[in-house]
């Protein structure tokens, strides 16, 4: 039924090239009024470059973009906003140093007093509820995402488009967030929806347009589509399962121990730690779960010895035993802790030198010395090795670190780490960005360290992930750790109300009276 | 006039330079832009206003065809740093010490002349008044232009949407592009706007402020304006006041003369750069507070690619 | 917009190479369009600049007494523009370099003792160091940049200085210039070639940049300097000690200026006056980048900008060209090697072409 009407928006054989990958190749999509349209495709299948096409941040290479019908020559974002398209980033497009209206105000015209009650009123029609004088660092990242979302709400919508929305919500405000897109379509918007999140789509939406390296594999109507057909068109064959079983070799002293962690933030714009304590066993997978911007870089530089924090008490961190809290990152290295950061390129590798010279990073106590002399044989043969055993697609140890994909690169990160036989591994987000092959074989991997004793700490957004592979988790909130779970024994509701919290504490509160 | 009123009337003058530069430079920053050519920049624009000046006889031409060179110079910075995407420190670098060539190449023939500087303004009835009026009310026109420019400058960047803009295009380029805006466009203006001004600055220090043409003239004080915006952490009434005290600091020689007191020159002429210094490290070890003010993304190349 | 630039895969090799041949070409069309402006002769002028230096012995060895200091100034900045610290006071370290270095002379006018040299390149060293460390220690303990104090040092070392020159060190016998006495032959550096200027101190920083090459291509602490450049995170994320890169950065700098700024007064001037350096500490930039910051490119951008600096001379006097033109011969040529390095690392591609390609690619 839907065909015979006009789309409200028509990609027509879009393309978008860069440098030597193409990130769309000849696309085509319909979205139509009232239609919660889907974009599923895993990381680097170019979900993110079509929605910046479809909003005029990028021009198409090759391709034509029509509106109601009409073919439009110019399309920029001013033109693409002017008919009523808002779009809601990932990588929010909010300013830090500004406040919420002020960010409003650099799109929307009006003054400053008309705005604020316009946003006041939005905030109450639509459950979206921002003071619109806060400075924009002083939010949460969900609260961020609410002023993107009203920031699209004050023009005249007619599409919005969402790039992976929930990637940052714990679950039940995912449902608040549903709630607020569905009365949004029965007010005769349409939507684009970007995920990779199978149940999501099935849930939400009406249509699906699936993706993978850049070109359309099938169009279908989720709810009438089984998981399993969905991930098959979006990777080519079904999702892989970890296999993994209970711990059974867990050590009888924590290898990690961090007690009463308090930090108070030099940058205005972090996160204080608060009172946070955690351990790790020898044999286990311990997960902290939570939205990224609630302590996790700052907790990730604390334990990796990034950020030497002079006023710590001397065995506020303990690894195997020993106080290393005035320890620096090559010191805990020696003790055998190993560490993936979030950021792969420019923090774990640096991005124009070789995969050689990247191994020597941090791999250099491994023979590669001679009285401070490079033994160039013995880094070549390690990144050799790393490349082999992790199946790092490459062109060699000579490629440099930023030629790779996001998912290859981690597995030579991941690698070498790994080669480095650590007793104590530390993750931070494994998987971001990481394709879903890749991703499952890290993953089972890690399974495969832990069933030889070692201790692994990961920090991920991502909850499936921790469910499929922690053996205890904690939740991080606004520099504030949970108690302890086992991973069995609780359900991803109950770790999302830890991840809300405030609505917990006033719940508490409201009992005590 | 008294010892004290000159000292202080010689105070507004000496710190309208600084000031003329360090507003320039601010806007420039505020879109992301480091421009360290600024010393440069003066010294092309104080040779040319002083020829200009010199030969017309009209200081106003003189400011115009000043800031002209200027606003030219920095787009040799903008064309290297933002179309090209070098690196901007280096680039400055380079800009400035173009124009120090540029300026004594232009100045050659014109070494010690001397133009008039133009009459102050005498306010009536105020410039009447003791101590306040040969300081406030006796001052050329350019002194009260640049205050009045200040007050602009600090509306423009805290209560407009093209200083939202500047400030966005500072602080993260990305997402200002991702709002329509062109970055390009911006740095390019904001650059333009800080040549003009150093241009404005150099006419004032070679056809007002001393109104003699020597090579060298400009003397550091263009650096100093580069660290006056630190020291006003970004922010134009502290970038005001910064530049008074230092107008102040640099008429030392005066105040020690007038007093007899037997300081050798050279200290008093390092005083400044002394100053600076420590100043510098006093403001800077704040982390949180420059980080709270400084543009984000200052000094960055912005290459608008986008990571897959 | 007119030009786009697209970010390659790999930076190009050989554009590292082409570029400073690149950026020389741009400059000498720029400076060409200045001459004719000027109404000067291209031929004569261009004779004197790239010619007349190799005319005559003494010529070439006036270009190899420039070729050492610059050598060796700039050799010591890559080290730290690699590491992204930005010493641009060498100047200032060289003068302090020259002042301590001239104060055993200046003290002892009649020693001849042989411990006289070693002790002024000592002094010479020491002095760089200091004023090396002032920077060093403003960033790395209080977090100042490092550009704005190196450069305002150099005006407070010059004013250090001109009091001494005035003051207590003028040479009583001096007629009242602004200068020491003459060094005695101890204090001096002996000429490589009778009757030339060209002295032995030559072999000092062709040493140095032995050391250097080997020490940044091939020795982990060169490894981790040129990572904390490349990418700060990384060298913190790996354990390398940011503050560790802006000493050493600084220091070497600064010792290398102050060793350069002693073989001035121990060489070619053979006192301490104003014009003690010469330009060296600003030339030095334009060298360490003309070189891409490359040991080995060095060597050669050393060289090219001390014909440069000796032709200058020449063509003030066949040309009648202004001192200034060096600067600005100098200031170009870092501007459009700076504009040229873009294409080491992005290609510049019309935007039909572009289409083309990717239809071609498409089929």
């Amino acid at each position: 039924m839907q065909n015979e009407r006009q789309p409200l928006l028509t990609l027509s054989k879009l393309t978008k090239i860069y440098g030597s990958l193409i990130a769309n190749d000849s696309i085509d999509l319909d979205v139509y009024t009232g239609s919660i349209h889907a974009v599923l495709g895993e990381n680097g299948a170019g979900k993110s470059t079509l929605m910046k096409l479809a909003y005029g941040v990028v021009k198409p290479d090759a391709g034509e973009i029509f509106w109601k019908g009409q073919k439009i020559n110019y399309w920029k974002t001013t033109v693409a906003r002017g008919l009523g398209i808002g779009m809601v980033f990932q990588h929010f497009s909010l300013f830090e140093t500004l406040s919420v209206v002020e960010n409003i105000a650099l799109t929307i015209k009006g003054s400053q007093k008309d705005l604020i009650d316009h946003i006041r009123k939005i905030g109450a029609d639509y459950q979206l509820e921002i003071d619109p004088t806060a400075m924009v660092n002083s939010l949460s990242v969900g609260q961020r995402q609410r002023v993107e979302i009203i920031r699209c709400l004050m023009q005249d919508l007619k599409l919005l488009i969402l790039d992976e929305p929930t990637s940052v919500l714990p679950p039940q405000h995912v449902r608040a967030l549903f709630d607020a897109l569905r009365k949004l379509q029965n007010n005769g918007v349409a939507i684009l929806y970007i995920s990779h999140k199978l149940e999501e789509i099935r849930e939400l939406c009406d249509t699906a347009t699936i993706l993978r390296d850049g070109k359309v594999t099938g169009k279908v109507n989720p709810n009438e589509t089984s998981t399993q057909e969905l991930a098959t068109l979006m990777i080519g064959r079904s999702i892989p399962k970890v296999e993994r079983k209970v711990s059974d070799h867990k050590s009888k002293n924590a290898i990690l121990n961090v007690t009463n962690l308090n930090i108070k933030n030099p940058d205005p714009f972090g996160t204080d730690l608060k009172n946070l304590n955690l351990s790790v066993f020898g044999g286990e997978i311990v997960g902290i779960a939570g939205v990224s911007g609630n302590g996790q870089q700052e907790l990730g530089r604390i334990i990796s010895g990034e950020d030497l924090n002079g006023d710590l008490n001397l065995s506020t961190i303990e690894m195997f035993g020993q106080p290393v809290t005035r320890k620096g990152v090559i010191e805990r290295r020696d003790l055998g802790f190993c560490f993936v950061p979030e950021e792969r390129l420019g923090r774990g590798v640096v991005p124009s030198m070789s995969l050689s010279k990247n191994s020597l990073l941090t791999a250099f106590k491994k023979g590669m010395l001679k009285n401070g002399f490079i033994q160039d044989d013995v880094v070549d043969k390690y990144t050799d090795t790393c490349i082999t055993e992790f199946s790092v697609k490459s062109s060699g140890n000579g490629a440099t670190a930023n030629s790779l994909s996001g998912g290859n690169l981690q597995k030579f990160l991941v690698g070498r780490e790994l080669l480095l036989e650590p007793k104590l591994l530390f993750l931070s987000q494994p998987t971001w960005g990481v394709d879903v092959g890749s991703a499952n074989e890290i993953r089972q991997k890690l399974i495969s360290l832990r069933d030889n004793g070692i201790g692994i700490l990961v920090i991920s957004e991502e909850l499936e992930e921790l469910f499929e592979i922690t053996d205890r988790m904690y939740v991080l909130r606004s520099g504030r750790i949970s108690t302890s779970m086992q991973t069995n024994e609780v359900s991803p509701d109950e770790i999302g109300e830890y991840m809300i919290g405030e609505e917990r504490e006033d719940a508490s509160n409201a009992l005590a009276v | 006039m008294t010892p004290l009123e000159f000292f202080l009337a010689g105070t507004m003058s000496a710190a309208t330079v600084f000031l003329l530069a360090a507003l320039g430079e601010l806007v420039a920053e505020k879109s992301g832009m480091l421009n360290l050519g600024v010393e440069g920049m003066m010294a092309i624009s104080a040779a040319v206003g002083f020829v200009v000046t010199y030969q017309t006889g009209s200081h106003l031409i003189g400011f115009i065809v000043a800031g002209a060179a200027g606003i030219g110079i920095s787009m040799i910075f903008a064309i290297v740093s933002i179309t090209f995407l070098a690196n901007q420190v280096a680039t400055g670098l380079a800009v400035g010490i173009l124009g120090l060539g540029l300026s004594a190449l232009i100045g050659k023939n014109y070494e010690s002349f001397t133009v008039t500087a133009p009459a102050s303004i005498q306010i009536p009835v105020l410039s009447d008044i003791p101590l306040v009026g040969p300081v406030l009310f006796q001052q050329n026109i350019v002194v009260y232009l640049t205050i009045v420019m200040a007050i602009l400058i600090s509306f423009c960047l805290n209560k407009t949407r093209l200083g939202l803009a500047i400030r966005a295009c500072g602080e993260n380029p990305k997402a200002a592009e991702s709002l329509s805006y062109s970055v390009f466009k911006i740095r390019y203006g904001a650059v333009a706007f800080g040549g003009l001004m150093a241009g404005f600055a150099g006419a004032y220090a070679s056809t007002i402020y001393t109104p003699l043409w020597a090579d060298g003239m400009i003397a550091g004080r263009g650096w100093i304006a580069v660290a006056l915006v630190v020291f006003g952490t970004w922010k134009t009434g502290r970038i005001f006041l910064g530049a008074y005290l230092f107008g102040m600091v640099s008429l030392g020689e005066l105040v020690v003369q007038s007093f007899g007191l037997a300081v050798p020159s050279q200290l008093l002429t390092a005083m400044p750069f002394i100053v600076t210094i420590v100043v510098l490290a006093i403001i800077s070890s704040d982390r949180a507070r420059l980080r709270l003010h400084a543009p984000y993304s200052l000094g960055e190349t912005y290459d608008g690619s986008e990571p897959q | 917009m007119l030009l786009q630039f697209e970010r390659r895969d790999t930076p190009s090799k050989t554009l590292v190479f082409a570029t400073p041949f690149i950026a020389i070409a741009i400059t000498i069309i720029l400076s060409s369009i200045m001459l004719l402006i000027q109404g000067k002769s291209l031929l004569t002028t261009f004779f004197s600049f790239f010619i007349e230096p190799f005319e005559s012995t003494y010529a070439i060895s006036e270009v190899f007494l420039k070729f050492g200091p610059l050598l060796f100034i700039a050799q010591a900045l890559a080290i730290g523009f690699r590491a992204k610290v930005w010493n641009i006071g060498a100047e200032g370290q060289m003068i302090m370099g020259a002042i301590l270095a001239s104060s055993v002379p200046v003290y002892f006018t009649d020693s001849d003792s042989v411990f006289l040299l070693p002790a002024m390149i000592l002094l010479g060293a020491f002095g760089g160091l200091v004023w090396a460390a002032i920077p060093a220690f403003l960033r790395t303990r209080y977090n100042a940049n490092e550009i704005l104090v190196t450069l305002m040092l150099t005006s407070v070392a010059l004013q250090i200085l001109y009091y001494l020159l005035l003051g207590p060190w003028k040479d009583p016998m001096g007629f009242n210039f602004p200068q020491t006495v003459m060094f005695q032959d101890a204090a001096l550096f002996p000429p490589i070639i009778f009757g030339f200027r060209l002295n032995y101190s030559l072999i000092i920083p062709i040493i140095f940049t032995i050391f250097v090459w080997i020490y940044m291509e091939k020795h982990f602490g060169g490894f981790k300097l040129t990572v904390g450049g490349l990418a700060p995170h990384a060298a913190t994320y790996a354990g390398y000690s940011s503050n560790g890169a802006v000493w050493k950065s600084l220091l070497i700098a600064g010792m290398a200026a102050g060793i350069a700024g002693m073989s001035e007064v121990a060489g070619p001037i053979g006192q301490l006056q104003r014009s003690v350096t010469s330009g060296y500490g600003y030339s030095a930039i334009i060298v360490a980048y003309l070189g891409a910051l490359h040991p080995i490119g060095i060597v050669f951008a050393a060289f090219f900008l001390s014909v440069i600096h000796i032709g200058g001379d020449y063509a003030l006097v066949t040309a009648d060209l202004p001192i200034s033109s060096v600067h600005i011969f100098q200031g170009l040529l870092l501007v459009s090697y700076l504009a040229s390095f873009t294409l080491v690392n992005y290609q510049f591609k019309p935007r039909k072409a572009r289409i083309v390609e990717i239809e071609s690619s498409l089929t």
